[in-house]
């Protein structure tokens, strides 16, 4: 008798990154360092945290190739609007990530009112945010960023030489929150139904295509907050921000467990992976691999996430 | 006479109308269904069995005629609407999320929230009530599942179309409608779905069954309505009636006329 989920499912991930973090500690001896991995969190939050609304996404069987870019033009956003039209930073911020919601609001509605499946939404989306990061932007990066929209790129000593930023706790309570609402709210459980059987879960009264649009919505929020983070990390907007991270959000998800065909998954599976992702790229680097070659990393442990989404599957029928 | 043919009426349509285009697929059909009772609905394909289904069902708003339920009449604007007020419908092809577990299967669109703090501020799930309530209404269906934690998916498809069964009878206050509940599974199976819709009925609810299998509605049915060419053709009543006379009629062979009278319910 099988469980909920297999258990290779759930522990799965868990496995694949101690393995990784395992083969990085033999390959360079600071890879284990308290300022290594803290540092890992710190290239690991913005991921992170658009993988929550990616995980959101995928669990209603969609997919949102967009959100590395709406990420980024909600950097732009959120910085220009301080810098150069002098607006207060947090309302600053709370431009940023309304543009970004924008967004999730305009895939949400193409994909709930006229249909359109998720993936050429979100194709024609990604091209539009990434021209207007570019047009605003002038592709120029924006700099002298008031303070007060980098404090969470700020750290705070937790042991000898370990330093955390605030931005990877406001990541984890992100992560807590999406847990919690998941799993033990009606709303939580609604998106499951709605990625697991659209048609069985309208049957039963629940009004899908509102779910549908208000995961999109959600997702945008937290690509804004990510924006936030980016900006935090890096002192600046970013027009090229959210290039990697875009696809690295999918393979973040997946490789957490997150079934592409909706309805299974686990959001902390989705950190797991975050943090999969971001082991490969760091340890990479202090081996002194070439970045092309962290991208063909990438590319081949999302494949590999795929497939053994796809074959775990095939088993459990 | 069939024994339920005097019981109080509980839903009744008259004169229902429904086009689609040049379609007429309801031509002023009219229904009755009694407490207490499994009402088979048979009729060929255009019959406007299922225009009839889904007029009751509030899956379609009739253009002509009146639906009432316990005497008082009903407009419905979606099956939302039914079953709010009663009516719970369980469709062909098993309408349940196979990766959730049977428990919250049950409780889909309709959870329980925790009392105080937990469930009205945080909108935590009662979990724990929603589990043992599913228990208790299985147990009360006698259907033999053991752990209402299982994923769907882990069960037989007879199994499956029981936990939709058993959502449709816990829950519907008046009326349980099953759109051919047994047209997927085996025979064995099959039984087994049939056994539990006559325990339906005998915990009072009043069950509407469309079904193609012919064994299945004699075996189980306590009246049949004959639908054809958009009309009622003839209530029989399947002790009194052979299947080839019944077929005879639904596919307009035999006039109603021609049948013995006291073969009509």
């Amino acid at each position: 008798m099988k469980g909920r989920l297999p258990p290779l499912a759930t522990l799965g991930p868990f496995i694949a990154l101690l393995l990784a973090c395992g083969f990085f500690a033999t390959q360079n001896e600071r890879f284990l360092t308290g300022g290594n991995l803290s540092l890992v969190l710190q290239q690991v939050m913005v991921v992170g945290v658009i993988a929550i609304g990616q995980t959101l996404i995928i669990l209603t069987a969609g997919i949102d190739l967009s959100c590395g870019m709406v990420m980024a033009l909600g950097g732009i956003v959120m910085t220009k609007f301080a810098t150069e039209l002098g607006v207060p930073p947090l309302l600053a911020v709370l431009c940023g990530i309304g543009v970004t919601t924008l967004f999730g609001l305009v895939n949400g509605l193409l994909v709930t009112r006229i249909k359109l499946p998720p993936f050429i939404v979100t194709l024609g989306t990604l091209n539009i945010a990434f021209a207007i990061t570019q047009l605003y932007s002038n592709s120029q990066t924006v700099t002298d960023v008031p303070d007060a929209m980098t404090m969470l790129g700020n750290t705070f000593a937790l042991g000898g030489t370990t330093n955390v930023a605030y931005g990877v706790v406001l990541m984890l309570a992100l992560y807590g929150l999406a847990w919690f609402a998941l799993r033990e709210t009606a709303s939580g459980r609604h998106v499951y139904a709605v990625g697991n059987s659209p048609e069985a879960t309208r049957l039963t009264g629940i009004p899908t295509q509102r779910v549908l649009l208000a995961v999109y919505v959600l997702a945008g929020v937290f690509y804004g907050i990510a924006s936030l983070l980016s900006v935090a990390r890096t002192g600046v907007g970013d027009p090229n921000a959210g290039q990697t991270e875009n696809l690295d959000a999918i393979t973040a998800v997946v490789l957490g467990g997150t079934s592409l065909f909706g309805g299974r998954g686990v959001i902390l599976g989705s950190l797991v992976g975050a943090l999969i992702v971001g082991v490969f790229r760091n340890g990479l680097t202090l081996m002194g691999v070439s970045s092309i070659y962290q991208v063909l990393v990438t590319g081949v442990l999302v494949i590999l996430a795929v497939a053994t989404d796809q074959l775990s599957r095939k088993g459990a029928r | 006479m069939s024994t339920t043919a005097n019981a109080p009426i509980v839903m009744e349509a008259r004169g229902l109308v429904k086009r689609y285009g040049q379609v007429v697929a309801l031509d002023g059909a009219d229904f009755e269904l009694r407490a207490g009772e499994i009402l088979a609905v048979i009729g060929d394909n255009g019959a406007g069995k299922s225009s009839l289904i889904k007029a009751l069902s509030g899956a379609t708003i009739p253009d002509e005629g009146e639906i009432k339920l316990d005497g008082r009449t009903i407009h419905f604007k979606s099956p939302i609407d039914a079953r709010r007020a009663g009516i719970e419908t369980v469709y062909q092809d098993l309408a349940v999320a196979p990766a959730m577990s049977i428990a919250e299967n049950l409780f889909l669109g309709r959870e329980l929230r925790r009392p105080g703090f937990l469930g009205n501020v945080l909108r935590m799930l009662d979990k724990k009530k929603m589990l043992e309530e599913s228990i208790t209404r299985m147990n009360e269906l006698k259907v033999g599942i053991r752990s209402m934690t299982q994923a769907v998916e882990t069960l037989s498809g007879g199994q499956r179309q029981c936990v939709a069964v058993g959502r449709a009878a816990a829950f519907a206050q008046h009326v349980v409608i099953m759109d051919e509940p047994t047209a997927a599974l085996g025979v064995k199976e099959g039984n087994m779905v049939l056994e539990l819709i006559r325990r339906v009925r005998d915990k009072g609810l009043p069950v509407i069954l469309i079904s193609h299998n012919m064994p299945h509605v004699f075996e189980i049915a306590d009246r049949i309505h004959i639908a054809r060419l958009g009309k009622r053709a003839a209530v029989v009543d399947p002790k009194k009636i052979s299947m080839s006379d019944t077929v005879a009629v639904m596919t307009g062979a035999k006039r109603v006329d021609e049948l013995p009278a006291d073969c009509l319910a």
